[in-house]
């Protein structure tokens, strides 16, 4: 991998990355995607993808608000890294 | 050992608090040596176990499980509590509500001691990836306890409690059982409710237990598995209570013997270990036949391209904006881009460790545009083809048997250096969470290392939903040895 192609990895991975580290994880990216290339030896071209692997499917449930408890609300909200009268506060994205 | 604990309470000849109070003392003795604890409860515990008490003192009925204590890997949600899967991106995150595990341990009256060590986010195969300490395996401290559950492994161990749960998307709770010499249950996928777990690989992630005996693995295994509305891969399949089942007849069943796990390259000790147990096996009644997993050599690589993708996707929610850790830079030092991209990026670069940016990474790439045929797509076809490799060697045999890792437990440091190598460490492990298939890992033996005798496990994998089968059969090896 290049160090343009880690960069641009990083960056739609949204980490932010030094120097150093997209050297090393060029090198590190570029083994292991090596090693992958023994995959082209299976014939897939009579399979289809796996779904779900115990063959469930089409899974739904009642579409029906279901109140969550006082204490889970609040727990979530203390969570929030910074909130302004319960709202979550974030930067402005410009 | 659960169910003589449980006989013990109910006849008050000792009581939950006391249990609870033995296994402080056995932290506070060895957890400096062996750090296999994020937090300690105590004074949760304690609780938890005097509501145990009041009950037996009432005459009420308690369950099997009640009051026993036992620790949970820190990445499973528990409500109020810290939950930090190991990471410093959640070093400050309390969980809102409880796992669904937690609820039904609650549910039967356990008791949590704690919450255990774990490689970032799950991802390691020695617990070293944990951001916070190294845990030691108890059994020679000089070696990893395994992982990425080594944590809740060393805590058994040692006797810090006595049952715990781990995660398993590769191994990571069969493996450290195997350093440790315990019992660890990776169950089908679908068994167990994966709701507060922190998802790594949501296609391969199960949760399950690592005890001392079979028997005890059966009865907490009972306990959390079953449908859950909160997960819907979830099976809506009747629970059992699975330890009254140990010891049905088994003779006349058939374990397999894959040869491409038995191939040249495999240690020639950990071999002999195994090729012991199956000689032990047949004084059972059961028979061996070599079989063949054709497919079984590209599962490691297929392994590595489908649970990086489905971290870079599930890791993504770890931005800083919602909970977790937030850097929030005032000066501006990437003027060409957002503010709140800043945010993103310095959040995850300060907050997630090496190995987990890593993985992010590689799954970044394989599901990024032009990339997803040949990497994502190829590989859940490769594993359609290991899914029928199962299916195929089911029709003839009921169990698979191998070692559970190609080594004992190695040195610190002894893998840390390529990423591959530490990889390698999976290959028996990764293909029942590719498959699907329960697999458990028990003690089959001992091989000596630096004057310590290092444990060592064998694998059984059984068919789809046949827990019963697998702990059937390692309970009745078990009980042989």
């Amino acid at each position: 991998m290049t160090q343009e192609e880690v960069k641009h990895i990083a960056l739609l991975a949204r980490i932010g990355l030094s120097d150093e580290e997209v050297t090393k994880y060029g090198k590190d990216l570029s083994t292991v995607l090596a090693w992958f290339e023994q995959l082209v030896e299976a014939d897939t071209s009579q399979v289809a993808p796996i779904g779900h692997i115990t063959g469930r499917s089409d899974v739904a449930r009642t579409d029906r608000v279901v109140q969550a408890a006082r204490e889970v609300r609040d727990g979530i909200v203390a969570d929030f890294p910074e909130q302004k009268g319960g709202y979550l506060k974030v930067r402005s994205v410009f | 050992m659960i169910r003589d604990l449980h006989e013990q309470l109910k006849s008050q000849d000792i009581s939950a608090v006391e249990l609870a109070q033995r296994s402080f003392q056995t932290i506070d003795e060895k957890e400096g040596e062996i750090q296999a604890f994020l937090d300690v409860r105590r004074e949760q515990a304690l609780r938890e176990a005097q509501a145990v008490d009041l009950k037996i003192m009432r005459g009420e009925t308690i369950d099997l499980l009640a009051g026993i204590p036992g620790a949970l890997k820190d990445n499973m949600c528990v409500a109020g509590e810290r939950t930090t899967a190991g990471s410093k991106i959640l070093d400050n995150y309390v969980a809102p509500y409880d796992a669904s595990v937690v609820e039904r341990l609650r549910g039967v009256d356990a008791v949590i001691v704690g919450k255990t060590n774990m490689d970032e986010f799950a991802m390691g195969s020695s617990t070293e990836n944990s951001a916070y300490q190294r845990t030691k395996n108890p059994v020679d401290t000089e070696c990893v306890p395994g992982g990425s559950s080594g944590g809740s492994a060393a805590a058994v161990a040692a006797d810090m409690a006595v049952w715990a749960l781990g995660s398993d998307t590769g191994g990571s709770i069969r493996q450290p059982a195997s350093f440790c010499g315990l019992v660890g249950l990776k169950p089908t996928y679908g068994r167990v409710s994966r709701s507060g777990l922190l998802a790594m690989a949501s296609s391969l992630d199960q949760i399950g237990p690592l005890t001392k005996t079979v028997e005890d693995a059966a009865i907490v295994f009972s306990r959390i598995a079953g449908f859950d509305r909160m997960d819907a891969t979830t099976a809506e399949l009747p629970g059992k209570p699975f330890e009254d089942f140990l010891d049905v007849d088994l003779r006349g069943k058939k374990i397999g013997i894959p040869r491409e796990y038995f191939s040249e390259s495999l240690d020639k000790e950990v071999r002999a270990v195994a090729m012991e147990a199956l000689e032990r096996f047949k004084s059972l009644g059961v028979s061996v036949e070599e079989i063949s997993l054709p497919h079984a050599a590209f599962s490691l690589p297929v392994y590595y391209i489908i649970m990086p993708a489905e971290v870079s996707s599930n890791l993504a929610r770890f931005d800083g904006i919602k909970y977790g850790l937030r850097i929030n830079d005032e000066q501006d030092r990437m003027a060409n881009t957002g503010r709140l991209l800043e945010t993103y990026l310095d959040s995850r670069a300060y907050g997630l460790g090496a190995e987990v940016k890593r993985r992010i990474m590689l799954g970044t790439y394989t599901l990024s545009a032009g990339y997803y045929d040949a990497y994502y797509q190829k590989a859940q076809k490769v594993r359609q083809l290991i899914r029928q490799d199962f299916e195929r060697a089911y029709e003839t045999v009921d169990f698979i048997f191998s070692p559970t890792a190609p080594e004992t437990a190695f040195k610190f440091g002894a893998k840390t250096d390529d990423p591959l190598t530490m990889y390698l460490s999976d290959i028996y492990t990764v293909t029942a969470n590719l498959a699907g298939v329960p697999a458990v890992s028990f003690p089959i033996g001992t091989i000596e290392k630096n004057g310590k005798a290092l444990p060592t496990g064998g694998q059984l994998q059984g068919k789809w939903f046949d827990e019963e089968g697998i702990l059937a059969l390692a309970h009745q090896y078990e009980r042989l040895a």
